[in-house]
């Protein structure tokens, strides 16, 4: 649910990082954070377990530039990618607006991303929402590891509906801010449709 | 023209609780004086409001020092976490939170199921004399929000975005 301030002439959006554990969520946070200038980005904020894995989100408040005055602010957030949080990921799904999904490109992680996106749905739904009206973009991440699944068959399996996807390789931060702008421009076009 | 919703909800009230935010100017001078005289009633360190997705809607007090947009995302992240503990055990929501530090205490507050009032204050105050000011305080600002909500459902309410064009959006992300 996006969030207008008329007085400050701020737009406030949520964008949530979705995707199976280990998938590269919190690294593409962790990179948005590091290359962002100083003025333009709010701490970052990591729930994690003491092996850094994420117990509850990361958070990461962003700003983008100004449309004709208007000040936009992104709230980057992730969820915990490891099955048995999944009443967490409910939470956090709570007044998105955009969503990206960070497939594993490895081979051996195709059941995890099949998993993850019916995952992603299904709790979607419980929410009101639909993945097929929500500005949603995909990255395949991990392209940089040796044994991974051709994009093609990546795209067959997970992007039926042809929604904007990118490789990436987070690490290093490939793909990171190309899908960043991709969500966060379809997130906008769709707050201008509803207020149009 | 009808067009096409963006969103499937379950029920009215879901309809009711998820409409695109808009805070007018009104409304938030409204706002923004309660919560000023929330911090000077109750003796408090810092008021601030957020909506239930972590977005700071007003603020006062001594926010200087103070990373508002970090506590407003976790205390939203909280007031999440707490209310899915409460569906557990088939509650409807734990409205009101009390966390007591060494130095500082939290009070947090859901206001008409829609919005958190949080007050952060310390032994220069008593809980008791922050729970009465918060009480009134939730009352007023549950009959803004309410009335808020009613413009924002409002068909031929102002829109402010509307005024951007999709060519506008392209250029913030041109390099």
């Amino acid at each position: 649910m996006s969030f207008i301030n008329v007085l400050s002439r701020e737009i406030n959006c949520k964008i949530v990082y979705y995707g199976p554990g280990l998938c590269g969520k919190t690294t593409n946070l962790q990179y948005i954070y590091n290359k962002t200038n100083p003025d333009a980005k709010g701490k970052m904020i990591s729930l994690a377990t003491e092996t850094e894995r994420t117990l509850f989100f990361d958070f990461l408040p962003l700003a983008l530039g100004e449309i004709r005055g208007f000040k936009t602010r992104f709230h980057l957030y992730t969820v915990p990618g490891q099955v048995f949080y999944d009443a967490s990921r409910k939470l956090i799904l709570k007044g998105v607006d955009g969503v990206v999904f960070v497939a594993d490109s490895q081979i051996a992680r195709t059941e995890a991303n099949l998993e993850s996106l019916e995952n992603l749905r299904t709790n979607l739904a419980e929410q009101g929402y639909s993945l097929d009206k929500l500005p949603y973009v995909i990255q395949y991440n991990k392209r940089d590891m040796p044994s991974v699944a051709p994009v093609e068959e990546l795209r067959e399996l997970l992007n039926p509906n042809k929604v904007p996807d990118f490789e990436g390789v987070a690490s290093t931060g490939v793909g990171v801010f190309e899908t960043l702008k991709a969500v966060a421009k379809l997130v906008l076009t769709e707050v201008k449709r509803q207020a149009g | 023209m009808a067009t096409e919703p963006k969103r499937v909800f379950g029920s009215l009230e879901e309809l009711m609780t998820n409409p695109q935010m808009v805070m007018y100017e009104e409304e938030f001078n409204q706002i923004q004086a309660i919560v000023v005289r929330l911090v000077k009633e109750a003796n408090a360190r810092v008021v601030f409001v957020i909506d239930k997705n972590g977005q700071e809607i007003a603020k006062a007090g001594e926010t200087d020092q103070l990373d508002t947009t970090s506590l407003a995302s976790l205390t939203a992240g909280n007031i999440a976490a707490t209310g899915g503990m409460a569906k557990l055990l088939r509650e409807n929501e734990f409205t009101t939170q009390f966390h007591e530090g060494e130095r500082a205490n939290i009070h947090i507050q859901i206001v008409g199921n829609r919005v958190i009032l949080v007050v952060i204050f310390d032994s220069k105050t008593s809980l008791g004399l922050v729970r009465l000011r918060v009480k009134k305080a939730s009352e007023e600002l549950n009959s803004i929000f309410e009335a808020l909500l009613r413009k924002v459902q409002d068909p031929n309410r102002e829109t402010p975005f509307a005024e951007i064009t999709d060519d506008d959006i392209d250029n913030l992300f041109n390099d």
